[in-house]
């Protein structure tokens, strides 16, 4: 299998003057096409640098970054932002969608800038084809006020794919949702690995990363643990039961 | 934008007692001093006598308020625009800006009158003058309170300045902006009023409601003078239901904001 990401050797130090933080002390890591990797840890492990580092977003002090087979750290600002839009689809926390914007609209703001221009057909064509991904071609119209926040996160998900990336970060993507709705999310993820979407996100939550097929524990900025997930959560599987478990609720509710 | 029965039937309760409470302050008087409070009746009966240059000057004031007004939108706009660019123009700015704000209206009048001459011109840039303050600070605001998330969405995507500025920094001003719409537009007719009170001129027609206010008080016609108030009155009413109006068409998608706001 070809890798898409090839870390080696990946140090991090911050010196904000007086004191330095090592935030990562060498990590090598190398992730498959296909792969679905959660990333744990507690806070101030690492896992947060490490994100950023994958995410093109901050540069390692040490060590070298293959992305889609091309070295990260001999790129000037622009073209690192361009490699970025071209290589990498991202996903909040906080979904950071546009309020006065509908669900289409908030998909088709990754396409506006950059070197590739496309045109305005083509924008609605591939931003509609990714909210029907992600379940919400009907909602298209929808400003994110009218959307749960499960909705708004596929929204979300969405704009991280119309690019059609090599690789979809997701930094705590369940973090502001609650149990029912992180699975439904976790649905959507799974969907997309199946078909071929390499994803790589951070999570606090075991629960969470039981969805995922890989595991990595960081702590004091090195991978303690790497392992694949032997009794892999089902999203489907899954819900059945939080279903299940609800309409029992119901029924000792009514009786 | 919802209108229930209590919003229209309460203040139209608590106006008839007014109406009554003045009738009856009017009829306390002692005769000598009726002249004082002349009654609702009085009022608008003078309304009727003196339609024809009451009118005209609402027109007036109306035409001059509506230029200044939008001229301090327009001026306003690319102000706050310019200001949002960095804390240093904000800051080397600023203390202009209540610099203009804190000149009284009185004082500037008489320069005014020396450099553009009495009449429309003056009244247009005392408007001006008393509406942009709260524009441009409420639009400024809003331009720099963006989601700070969401700004540096923007910045990973390498979206140019202009693209921040239109796709996102704008429409999440929005609402700064309305606010200090509502501000200048109770401003606006008050503003061209003032202008035309201490700079306006009736030369060929062109005097509006302070002129005729000037008038009325000189002759001691004081039913018409109560009738001017009243007038301008609906014209600070007018300006600011449509503002309202305008609001509700551009935000009510946005239900936030809507639901947030107190009409």
């Amino acid at each position: 299998m070809a890798s898409v990401v090839q870390l080696t050797d990946i140090q991090k130090i911050y010196d904000s003057g007086e004191v330095k933080v090592h935030a990562v002390r060498g990590v090598s890591l190398e992730i498959h096409r296909g792969e679905f990797i959660a990333i744990m840890g507690s806070s101030g492990s690492g896992k947060s640098t490490l994100m950023n580092t994958l995410g093109c977003l901050d540069r390692p002090t040490s060590g070298t970054y293959l992305l889609d087979g091309i070295d990260v750290s001999k790129l000037d600002r622009n073209a690192l932002a361009d490699l970025r839009n071209e290589k990498l689809g991202f996903v909040f926390q906080g979904f950071n969608l546009l309020a006065r914007t509908t669900a289409l609209e908030n998909v088709e703001l990754p396409m506006l800038y950059g070197r590739r221009r496309v045109s305005h057909r083509e924008m609605r064509d591939r931003a509609m084809h990714a909210l029907e991904i992600v379940g919400l071609g009907k909602r298209a119209d929808h400003f994110p006020s009218q959307l749960s926040g499960g909705q708004q996160q596929r929204v979300a998900i969405a704009r991280a794919l119309v690019n059609q990336p090599q690789v979809l970060l997701a930094d705590e993507p369940t973090g502001n949702l609650d149990s029912k709705t992180s699975v439904e999310v976790m649905g959507v993820f799974q969907k997309l690995n199946d078909s071929g979407i390499t994803i790589v996100m951070v999570t606090h939550e075991l629960d969470i990363a039981q969805f995922c097929k890989r595991n990595l524990i960081m702590r004091d900025g090195r991978i303690v643990s790497d392992v694949q997930v032997a009794n892999r959560s089902r999203a489907e599987v899954e819900m059945q039961k939080i279903l299940a478990a609800e309409s029992q609720a119901k029924l000792i509710d009514h009786a | 934008m919802q209108l229930r029965w209590s919003t229209i039937l309460l203040p139209a309760c608590a106006g008839v007692f007014l109406l009554l409470l003045w009738q009856g302050i009017h009829l306390a008087l002692s005769e000598d001093y009726r002249f004082l409070l002349p009654t609702p009746g009085a009022v608008v009966s003078a309304l009727f006598e003196h339609a024809g240059p009451l009118g005209r000057a609402a027109l007036n004031t109306t035409y001059g308020a509506l230029l200044g007004f939008g001229l301090a939108i327009a001026v306003s706009i690319a102000c706050a625009v310019l200001l949002s660019l960095s804390p240093l123009i904000r800051a080397s700015l600023y203390p202009f800006l209540m610099i203009l704000q804190m000149t009284p209206v009185i004082v500037v009048a008489p320069i005014l009158v020396l450099w553009v001459g009495a009449g429309l011109k003056s009244v247009i840039v005392i408007t001006f003058l008393i509406c942009f303050f709260p524009l441009v600070v409420n639009t400024t605001q809003g331009l720099i309170s963006t989601d700070r998330n969401l700004v540096e969405l923007f910045q990973m995507w390498r979206a140019s300045k202009l693209q921040q500025l239109v796709l996102l920094r704008a429409p999440s001003a929005l609402p700064y902006f309305f606010t200090g719409l509502r501000i200048a537009a109770t401003l606006a007719p008050i503003g061209a009023l003032v202008g035309d009170y201490t700079a306006g001129s009736s030369a060929g027609d062109g005097g509006g409601l302070g002129f005729q206010a000037i008038i009325y008080s000189s002759q001691a016609k004081y039913p018409a003078l109560f009738a001017t108030a009243a007038i301008t009155c609906v014209l600070g009413f007018l300006f600011v239901a449509v503002v309202i109006f305008l609001s509700w068409l551009t935000l009510r998608r946005w239900h936030d904001s809507i639901e947030r706001t107190d009409v």
